[in-house]
């Protein structure tokens, strides 16, 4: 067996883990069957190996650490969704993917599937330091100062059954990355950790607390500017030691460490957590180079070889085929080798739904991944897949191979590309359907010369105030409201995740579920009238303020 | 009641279990009942002539505990015996000794086999990260071998 590139490579110790951790959890479903365990009790510990119970069914959250996946994982998962699900799984924004239709008995069998290709759904969901995320270019991207993974990877294995953390106030997530174009939303997090190279080249983190979306959006606050790497673990268990001792646990709603920031301020803050790293004994906690090392040594390097004519082939048949040179703008990004690109692939059909895959899409996607770049896959924040390192002169030939499949839609980062929750068709607490509205986005504006003629333009859609669609942090957010059993819709606008993250605020009242894609056609209309030359959206709406597209969004309400 | 131990220290009965304010009166006492909000560091000026302290969880999804434990075991330097009792479940053994607690109290009810707990404290051959045990490392890497 050749070795994965791009993620951590699993010894015998971590399989033995991972089996020790499945005749756990299926030693828990039989004393929850024979009651011995109340179902209080059997919750978190279930919440906590990523079984939910949702409107219809259980729903299985499977981790996807910091996003990367090699082909043998991916096809494992879409043997899962055919066997055990209704032939698809569904990619969230936190780069794991979902189960919507699995039975509790069934689930020991999946845990085992998935461990046969070193792969686990443990702390994808309870109060406890869930599955961490990363840059969805790590490794690959031009504009990248320090490859995040191998410190991701030392992240998921330090929290992983964690004995102090595993039971604290609320959920925690922690994201990285290493380019300082912001591309995990490090700001929406509870932490949110940059790295760059420090002055003897090790890196050193900056980090942010207390940030998240939820029905308090927050965004987060810088904590440290620089943490050497010998300390990273040090400071972050200081942190979640005063979270743990001191966050809220009277209400779920105020539980979250964004909450105990905005309580004693960030100042406060940080003298709780300097006060912790005063106590401790460092040297206990002390990442060292040799672990750092040995964690390094298990990813492999892709071997990054091209023609000398790569790019000059690429630029000729951008030329020559005007659709591919469409496809190539909106969804690839410069990669740090001359002749290798990274190709983003839309799971963002016109009138589908944002995250969802066939089995048969995931097989292929694993097959295109084997043809064209090294056998590895990078699952999204914004629900789409990544191959990170793909030949400039053989870009063609992938998208040809992907309109085959119906995954050649050229609109990442435009219109099309909607982050939407899975809302009333799935969700017990949801006021509104998000999917359906997230369709009717995307036929409205499905041709891809119009989106590629708006441009940067991101729509978010959560279907309640618990904002698992990341309306807050949208450039146009629509948050579902219920208003005496109708559906409507929120408008927020002005949000981003990205660099100078923001949070949207209201244009103005809630709008009928059938209004709302219109109100927002015209806003883009008027954003298209009033524009100046290369402005963005988000730019045009800094310069003149809500009022014009207020005017436009309730002109005919 | 009945004692479990996790594997540190053997497990001592007391008669005299006192509160934190109640401290400061009893000069006899020398085993004290911690809530998941008391500070740890109030302990500080009793700490020579305690023997015990219980950690007591109300729910045992509240890990309060867990942090209590380590501040006795880690800023305080206690080497008398942790004690946790109250709604805790066999599923947390391992955490529990990891944190520094060395028995528990067991529940009244299923929970309370100590089968189970047994079974629990061998269930992880190995961690991902040191805690206040001397556990063995292995190779240069921060996993450690889980001995109870
Ligand atoms: C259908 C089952 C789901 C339920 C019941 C659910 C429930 C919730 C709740 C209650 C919160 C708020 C927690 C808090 O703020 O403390 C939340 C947050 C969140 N959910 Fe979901 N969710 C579901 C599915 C999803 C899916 C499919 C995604 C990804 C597409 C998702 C992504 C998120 C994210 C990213 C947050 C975090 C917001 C933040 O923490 O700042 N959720 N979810
Ligand atoms: S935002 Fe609300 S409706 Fe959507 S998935 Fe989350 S909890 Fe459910």
């Amino acid at each position: 067996m050749s070795v994965p590139v791009g993620h951590y490579q699993y010894d015998r110790i971590d399989r033995d883990f991972l089996q020790a951790r499945i005749a756990e959890f299926e030693g828990q479903v039989k004393r929850r069957l024979d009651g011995t365990l109340s179902e209080d009790e059997f919750k978190p510990l279930r919440l906590m190996n990523g079984l939910y119970l949702q409107l219809h069914a259980y729903m299985l959250r499977v981790a996807i650490p910091y996003g990367i996946l090699d082909s043998r994982q991916l096809r494992k998962l879409g043997e899962i969704a055919q066997h055990y699900d209704r032939d698809y799984g569904h990619f969230t924004t936190r780069q794991n993917i979902q189960f919507n239709w699995i039975r509790l008995e069934d689930t020991p069998d999946i845990l085992r599937e998935l461990a046969e290709v070193d792969m686990h759904a443990i702390q994808t969901s309870g109060n406890c330091i869930r599955n961490v995320t990363s840059d969805e270019y790590a490794g690959a991207a031009a504009d990248e100062l320090v490859d995040p993974r191998v410190h991701a990877e030392v992240l998921r294995q330090w929290s992983t059954l964690h004995p102090e953390f595993t039971f604290l106030p609320r959920k925690f997530k922690i994201a990285i990355s290493g380019s300082p174009n912001d591309r995990v939303a490090a700001r929406f997090h509870d932490i949110g950790i940059l790295a760059r190279p420090g002055d003897d080249g090790t890196p050193v983190f900056r980090i942010f607390v207390g940030g998240g979306l939820g029905r308090t959006p927050v965004i987060g606050e810088e904590l440290f500017d620089s943490v050497r790497e010998e300390h990273l673990l040090a400071t972050l268990e200081a942190i979640l030691r005063v979270y743990n001792a001191h966050g809220r646990r009277d209400n779920i709603y105020k539980a979250r460490i964004k909450i105990l920031v905005q309580a004693i301020g960030v100042e406060a803050y940080r003298e709780a957590v300097e006060a912790e790293l005063d106590q401790m004994e460092l040297d206990r906690y002390r990442l060292t180079p040799e672990a750092v090392a040995a964690i390094r040594a298990r990813f492999a390097i892709p071997l990054l070889e091209a023609p000398d004519d790569a790019d000059a082939v690429l630029t000729q048949q951008r030329r020559d085929d005007p659709l591919f040179d469409r496809w190539v703008r909106s969804n690839t990004h410069v990669h740090r080798d001359p002749g290798h690109i990274i190709a983003t692939i839309s799971l963002k059909p016109a009138g589908g739904i944002p995250g969802d895959a066939t089995s048969g899409q995931i097989g292929r996607l694993a097959d295109l991944a084997d043809a064209y770049s090294f056998g590895e896959i990078r699952i999204t924040h914004l629900q789409n897949v990544v191959l990170g390192h793909v030949r400039k002169d053989r870009l063609r030939d992938l998208w040809l191979g992907l309109s085959e499949v119906g995954l050649a839609e050229a609109n990442i980062g435009l219109i099309g590309d909607i982050v939407a929750c899975p809302g009333l068709d799935y969700c017990a607490l949801a006021n509104a359907r998000s999917i359906p509205i997230a369709q009717k986005l995307g036929a409205r504006f499905a041709d891809t010369a119009l989106q590629a003629e708006i441009g940067a333009l991101r729509i978010n859609i959560s279907g309640c105030i618990n904002a698992c669609g990341h309306h807050h942090a949208g450039h146009i957010g629509l948050l579902g409201v219920d208003k005496r059993g109708e559906e409507f819709f929120q408008l927020t606008v002005g949000g981003r995740a990205e660099n100078g993250a923001a949070l949207g605020t209201i244009l103005g009242a809630a709008l009928p579920e059938d209004e709302t894609v219109d109100a927002i056609a015209r806003l883009v209309d008027c954003y298209l009238g009033l524009r100046e030359s290369g402005e963005t959206f988000l730019e045009t709406l800094t310069r003149l303020g809500h009022e014009p597209f207020r005017e436009a969004a309730y002109e005919a309400v | 009641m009945k004692l479990f131990e996790l594997g540190e220290r053997t497990a001592q009965v007391h008669d005299v279990l006192v509160t934190v304010a109640e401290l400061a009166e009893r000069d006899d006492a020398r085993a004290v009942l911690l809530e998941s909000a008391d500070d740890p560091a109030l302990l500080r000026p009793y700490l020579n002539r305690l023997d015990l302290v219980v950690l007591r969880f109300s729910i045992f999804r509240d890990g309060r505990g867990f942090t209590q434990a380590r501040e006795l075991r880690e800023y305080l330097r206690f080497s008398g015996e942790i004690r946790a009792e109250g709604h805790i479940l066999p599923d947390q053994a391992a955490f529990l000794r990891r944190c520094g607690v060395d028995s528990v109290v067991l529940p009244k009810n299923g929970n309370g086999d100590p089968g189970l707990w047994e079974k629990q404290l061998r269930q992880f051959p190995i961690a991902y990260q040191r805690s206040v045990l001397p556990e063995r490392a292995i190779g240069s890497g921060f996993r450690v071998e889980e001995a109870p």
